[in-house]
């Protein structure tokens, strides 16, 4: 007896004060759990303060077995205060059978702020039944701002495999992350960093207590340059159209608006589309998901002439004074090109050719200068260039030269390429994006850089002074006197589409880029303008401007796709932009030519009702 | 010595015989048993409840019954024997006919108002049925076949019918004791040089033949006997309980976690922490010097027994009493060998100390004997 109860005394003894340490470990190895606490996501802002991306409550009910006692029952009252369907509910009761009674089940989510006060009135008749907040990403402007902001959405697979060291918190449940536009860019600042907590679990895992709890750091707040007003109206005024338009501060490259149509609901995919949906978007002829300021490129038709005036100026080649016969067509190697005004313009000089859109003009200075010079000035005006914005897919265009024909088309390049190039037609592509940095780079003489993010938490980011073009100012202020005399001379092209307002003039230039050449059968029948195509054969209608004309402040580029021409499709569409972006609202009538007023002021108020009536919906939403 | 060879008026009688109690066995009794309730308090979370009310409670009628059968002379107890034998026989076969299963085995019959376990009631009726028979025998023929036949027999009949349970840990409880109690009866030592020779021999053959074709156990027993061996291979299966039982221990350390600090227990890694497992509790919250101190409690109630055994002259009394200091010690040394990985684990409660009623109440049932013994024996003709 004595010795065995020695051995018990030994063993104990071993057990407890040599080998202690190591069992101290295991005993915390079974206790302790780390758990995270996700961030907060940052905030997106727009330059006036307004939210597009917020962090809505999320009102839900949870259910936990074990203090429900007749789940059934329960699920039945619940069902009969709140209405839930029968899958809701059968796929609950599935769920919670599958858990342990002690962990809580979510029953139904996003419920309005009556259905939780009903079920928190009716608390005694549901036991187990708890109402919980959390957050969800909300975007209030709905589709306004889908293409710049983006969307969040869950975390798949496909995200994970891209990072190296996936932040754990990604692994959590329900966490999302940016899928698209400046929630996906600016992820790593809109994230925050995760907090964590120890908590003591006991053998099944349920949570004791918390032991210890570091915060993590909630996201940084983006603010953009976006003005959500004049973003709203851009979208407004485009709306039916399959459209694009960019507005750009001509002082600091700030992008005020940047708006594609149609757009979608972004709320819609953070909640998970439906396949129907999803469908919907995906078939529309007018492509919704496609964000068309940035990722879409488009032959820039005459809006790359002030290119070639520019490229002829800077190589001295040209004077601004020499005068072009152009009797409406121009032949080549043989091959006839064609102005778009078929009796022709008769003698035109520099200015003149810009503002009637002279084509042959084009195409004789285009000849002399040769593609590489255009190219030169096309690059330095920021066409063919991918500018770095915070946004998805944005597009690099296309600056057509010789050895990109060769290496890609393994042809050579052909006279009459460089003459297609010279009216934006043939190869030449660009963005809506591009033609805007284009236009504020030709108002302000300065590379403009575009940008989009205008301060993060507060701390504004820096505007270098952008330098000069380093181009004659003279020969700058030919082709904006060009520009000029498009929009206010009785000739130009866009001449009905005038600001008549003093010191607010607007300068510009229309743009017709063809898709389709009208077939000779189709000339046959009859088909002689572009309302009688199908509407997918029609022109793109294009215009670049800026306001005023004496001191820029304002630079537009507007696609319209399909739109049959820019002088009828875009130029009014850019005139009102413009307008609402000088005048931070709705400008008076008085700016607009006295005959049109009538119809401006139906238009107007149009909008006015199409604006408010989508702010409410945005209203309901939040 | 038979009873009417005591000297009547050398053995208190009536009230007087409360001066003759062995207070001290009393004392370090209740001490253990607050041990226990202390224990059951912590693990229930700081509650009295479920655990150590119901406990306390019985203690005090374990006391009651320790009392009363303390008070009834000695030789009441020996004519007894053979009928309480005989008596607990007839349970443990009730038990197979009638009994509840628990934990999976049949272990008690539900009387109404206490569940009785006939095998813990086994344990005490065994030993005094054994003194009973040795006090009848002559101490010269205790070695000779065919009465160590018979004792065998004595044993082996209630072992049989709580191996049927199955129960094998208090089986081999009763086996021991019932060998401890012919050892002290002065059966030959040859025998069980003999038996311990055997059953080295038959263990050593059993794992020897192992991986031979004449291999005795089937696999999955040799791979119990392992995990006996070293528990770490199988953390989640037949080891968990040892395993998580060590790791309380261990995490006690010297001094422990402190009172009701006890994460292993409260947090329910430890398997029937309540009841067979409740001496790592207290290992882990009061360390090595908590468990040290209980052993000495358990060793100083042993001291007591064999010293009062010495004052008897009794042999039915001095019998009974080893004997029951025999059957407690090898509770708690079970017990505590296997919580500590020393010994398989097998369904065996901390004495005193475990929740839990028949075990408590056959103890202190015992525990009277001892005070019987020990008030109602001859003084004063030395």
């Amino acid at each position: 007896m004595g010795a065995t109860m020695l051995t018990l005394a030994a063993r104990m003894r071993q057990i407890q004060v040599e080998e202690t340490d190591q069992f101290r470990l295991l005993a915390e190895e079974n206790r302790i759990n780390i758990r995270l606490i996700p961030p907060v996501r940052g905030l997106i802002h727009d330059r006036t303060g307004r939210a597009l991306a917020l962090n809505e409550q999320n009102y839900r009910v949870v259910m936990v077995r074990e203090d429900a006692g007749d789940v059934d029952e329960v699920l039945h009252r619940l069902a009969l205060l709140i209405d839930l369907p029968e899958e809701a509910l059968e796929r609950t009761r599935r769920e919670i059978f599958r858990h342990r009674p002690f962990v809580p089940v979510t029953v139904a989510e996003r419920l309005s702020w009556e259905q939780i006060a009903r079920i928190a009135a009716n608390a005694p008749a549901l036991p187990g039944v708890t109402p919980e907040v959390g957050l969800s990403r909300h975007y209030p402007l709905a589709g306004d701002l889908a293409h710049v902001v983006g969307y969040v959405a869950a975390v798949s697979e496909r995200d994970l495999a891209e990072q190296e060291v996936p932040d754990p918190v990604l692994q959590l449940p329900g966490f999302q992350i940016g899928k698209l536009g400046v929630e996906r860019r600016m992820e790593d600042i809109l994230r925050g960093t995760a907090g964590s907590r120890r908590i003591e679990v006991n053998v099944v895992g349920r949570v004791m207590r918390e032991l210890d709890r570091r915060e993590g750091t909630p996201g940084q707040t983006v603010q953009l340059t976006i003005d959500h007003r004049l973003q709203t109206f851009a979208r407004a005024r485009l709306a039916n159209e399959s459209a694009a338009a960019v507005v750009m501060d001509c002082r600091n490259g700030d992008l005020v608006a940047v708006a594609s149509s149609p757009a979608y609901d972004p709320n819609l995919f953070v909640r998970g589309i439906s396949v129907p949906d999803f469908r919907a978007l995906l078939d529309d002829p007018y492509r919704p998901l496609v964000d068309k300021t940035v990722q879409g490129v488009y032959p820039p038709g005459s809006t790359f002439k002030m290119v070639v005036a520019l490229a002829a100026l800077d190589s001295g080649l040209v004077v601004p004074e020499e005068r072009v016969f152009c009797p409406g067509h121009m032949d080549v190697s043989g091959r006839r090109f064609h102005c778009w005004k078929r009796g022709g313009h008769g003698r035109v000089n520099m200015i003149s050719a810009l503002s009637e859109s002279c084509d042959v003009y084009f195409y004789d200075v285009a000849q002399r200068l040769g593609i590489e010079r255009i190219n030169e000035m096309a690059a330095r005006l920021g066409l063919g260039v991918r500018h770095d914005l915070p946004m998805s897919s944005v597009a690099a265009g296309l600056n057509p030269t010789r050895e990109w024909k060769q290496s890609r088309r393994n042809e050579a390049w052909l006279v009459g390429d460089t003459i297609n190039a010279a009216i934006g037609q043939g190869f030449v592509l660009s963005s809506p994006l591009q033609l805007a940095v284009m236009t504020a780079r030709l108002a302000s003489g300065r590379i403009l850089a575009p940008r989009l993010v205008r301060a993060v938490s507060g701390v504004e980011a820096p505007v270098p002074e952008a330098p000069l073009l380093g181009l004659d100012a003279g020969a700058l202020a030919i082709v904006r006197q060009g520009m000029g005399e498009c929009v206010n001379h009785r000739r130009g092209t866009a001449w009905s589409s005038r600001i008549v307002e003093a010191g607010g003039r607007m300068a510009g230039k229309t743009g017709t880029s063809q898709v389709f050449t009208i077939t000779a059968a189709e000339r046959a029948a009859g088909v002689r303008r572009q309302e009688d195509l199908p509407w997918n054969r029609r022109n793109h209608g294009l215009f670049v401007g800026y306001a005023p004309e004496e001191a820029p402040r304002f630079a537009v580029a507007v696609v319209v796709e399909h739109g049959g021409g820019g002088s009828s499709a875009a130029a009014p569409v850019a005139r009102d932009i413009l307008l609402q972006a000088l005048h931070g609202g709705f400008p008076p009538l008085s700016a607009y030519p006295e005959p049109q007023r009538n119809r401006i002021e139906t238009m107007q108020r149009d909008l006015m009702d199409r604006m408010q009536s989508a702010g409410d919906e945005g209203r309901d939403r939040a | 010595m038979s009873y009417l060879e005591y000297a009547v008026q050398r053995v208190p009688t009536g009230p007087g015989k409360v001066l003759h109690v062995h207070w001290a066995l009393v004392l370090l009794l209740t001490a253990v048993a607050s041990i226990g309730w202390l224990m059951l308090y912590s693990i229930a979370g700081g509650s009295l409840t479920p655990w150590a009310e119901p406990q306390m409670k019985r203690f005090a009628v374990g006391l009651a019954v320790m009392f009363a059968v303390g008070f009834v002379p000695i030789w009441f107890w020996r004519n007894v024997a053979g009928v309480a034998y005989g008596l607990s026989l007839l349970l443990l076969l009730g038990v197979e006919a009638f009994g509840a299963v628990g934990m999976g085995a049949q272990r008690w019959i539900d009387l109404g108002f206490i569940r009785l376990q006939p095998s813990e009631l086994a344990k005490i009726t065994l030993v005094m049925v054994l003194a009973a028979y040795y006090d009848a025998l002559d101490v010269r023929r205790a070695s000779r076949p065919v009465w160590v036949v018979l004792a065998l027999v004595l044993i082996l009949l209630p072992v049989f019918l709580v191996l049927r349970q199955p129960d094998l840990g208090t089986a081999l409880l009763l086996l021991m004791g019932g060998a401890a109690m012919m050892f002290l009866a002065g059966v030959s030592w040859l025998y069980f040089a003999a038996v311990i020779l055997i059953g080295a021999g038959a263990v050593t053959a059993v794992l020897a033949s192992r991986g031979t074709e004449w291999q005795v156990l089937k696999d999955y027993q040799y791979r119990r006997i392992d995990s006996f061996l070293d528990p770490a291979l199988d953390p989640l299966g037949a080891g968990y309980h040892i395993n998580q039982s060590k790791i309380a221990l261990g995490s006690g350390g010297w001094s422990g976690r402190g009172f009701m600090q006890g994460t292993q227990s409260r947090l329910n890694f430890l398997p029937e922490k309540h009841t067979d497992f409740i001496f790592t509790s207290l290992a882990e919250e009061f360390g090595f010097v908590g468990g040290l101190s209980l052993l000495l409690l358990y060793g100083l109630i042993l001291i007591f027994c064999v010293v009062a055994a010495l004052q008897m002259k009794d042999r039915f009394a001095q019998l009974v009493t080893l004997g029951v200091g025999v059957t407690f010690f090898l509770y708690f040394a079970v017990n505590m060998a296997m919580v500590m990985g020393l010994a398989p684990v097998v369904g065996v409660p901390l004495p005193l100390v475990s929740f839990g009623g028949s075990a408590l109440l056959v103890l202190m049932f015992a525990f009277g004997l001892v005070q019987s013994a020990h008030i109602h024996r001859p003084r004063g003709n030395i």
